[in-house]
């Protein structure tokens, strides 16, 4: 093919309707300068011979035939879009866990990770949640919000969350029956010094706005006469 | 308490006639007539304040209000207050408007017993987690100074 053009060219001949364009194949053929390119070519239209293609190889036939022709699944070139953040989270809104260990706890957003769950903080100080990994639908946003300036999230991300993977021994007849050693997992000292750095900024932002510590220390709780759909978060 | 108002009498007896405000002890205070302000409580307009500028028929009312198009309501999508003001039949907006300013009706309202419960109603229907928050702890505190003072007194009074 000949070489492409860097933008694709307007259509030099506008519609008058649909199906119907301005100008007429004869005028076409001089306003796209056709009649330049052959005279540029001594009166013929440039031809471009196909290049000679390499041989292909020889395909040899296939080792097995399956008994009954196989349907092959069908092509799935999807991408699933990154998970939709709700209007009403921002960056340091105050969230209320609705499941889990940390039910009822309210706690600051921080930032979605890419596989689009939100990453979270007590802070660890306040009420014992640590930064963690929440999905949005098992959270209500409230219309708190906390000053997050200072807090820098950006060496967090999916794999930082991710499990560590045990590498399993082999075990020796004597050793089978023995019970398996469970030492108890320590958190790694690194991860505590990130709470810690995370935690001092936001800390210091949440005991300049009068009970807010408090707030985020205490639990969340429907209580009698309190209407989920009229309420206000 | 509402009830339409009485047709008074024909015109060749005026001076012997008892008008609607000197007959002997009545049942009803709010009287529908022009100029009554009424609170709507069924609705679209569901807790605007509205005046009644005419009476279509035995239900319904032509009731108007400075932000609202004038249009019909029925009786039972209304509850009158004590306010009145003072205008013709279905005045113009203006006219309505400046009735209303020249009645005080807002400001009477809004100090109105009635007017002011509204007022705390929305303002606790519209309180954030954080503020229901904080509204506990005051209660929590206001309570334990008045547990002190009464536990105070109880001393006072055992001794």
């Amino acid at each position: 093919m000949a070489a492409k053009r860097k933008t694709p060219v307007k259509t030099r001949n506008p519609d008058l309707i649909r199906g119907v364009g301005k100008y007429s194949r004869s005028k076409m053929y001089h306003k796209r300068g056709l009649w330049a390119i052959k005279a540029k070519n001594g009166g013929a239209f440039p031809r471009h011979d196909p290049k000679p293609k390499a041989p292909a190889a020889a395909e040899k036939p296939p080792k097995f035939y399956p008994a009954e022709d196989v349907k092959k699944p069908l092509l799935n070139k999807r991408k699933p879009k990154p998970t939709k953040l709700r209007a009403s989270i921002t960056p340091g809104t105050v969230l209320i866990l609705l499941a889990g260990r940390f039910m009822g706890k309210r706690v600051v957003f921080l930032k979605q990770l890419t596989s689009g769950l939100l990453l979270v903080t007590g802070p660890f100080k306040i009420n014992g949640v640590p930064l963690r990994r929440v999905n949005q639908s098992y959270v209500i946003a409230t219309s708190t919000k906390v000053d997050i300036s200072g807090v820098i999230v950006d060496k967090f991300d999916d794999k930082y969350f991710a499990k560590e993977v045990e590498k399993r021994k082999k075990k020796t007849e004597g050793e089978f029956f023995e019970a398996e050693k469970e030492d108890k997992k320590k958190l790694p000292e690194d991860k505590k010094e990130d709470q810690k750095a995370v935690d001092a900024s936001l800390i210091k932002s949440i005991e300049g706005v009068p009970d807010l510590k408090a707030y985020l220390a205490a639990r969340f709780s429907l209580k009698s006469g309190m209407k989920p759909h009229e309420l206000v978060f | 308490n509402s009830s339409i108002l009485i047709p008074s009498p024909p015109l060749s007896s005026i001076s012997n006639t008892i008008t609607h405000k000197q007959t002997p002890k009545m049942p009803f205070k709010r009287y529908v007539e022009i100029g009554r302000v009424a609170l709507v409580n069924y609705g679209k307009d569901y807790g605007k304040l509205v005046v009644i500028v005419d009476v279509v028929d035995q239900n319904r009312a032509l009731v108007d209000a400075p932000d609202m198009v004038r249009g019909q309501m029925n009786f039972k999508r209304l509850t009158l207050t004590d306010i009145t003001i003072d205008i013709p039949r279905v005045p113009k907006k203006k006219t309505l408007i400046e009735a209303m300013e020249k009645a005080d009706v807002k400001n009477k309202w809004e100090s109105s017993s009635w007017g002011r419960k509204l007022i705390v109603q929305k303002r606790r229907a519209s309180l954030n987690d954080f503020d229901r928050f904080k509204l506990m702890l005051a209660k929590i505190k206001r309570s334990g100074v008045i547990k002190q003072e009464l536990a105070k007194l109880k001393k006072e009074n055992a001794s």
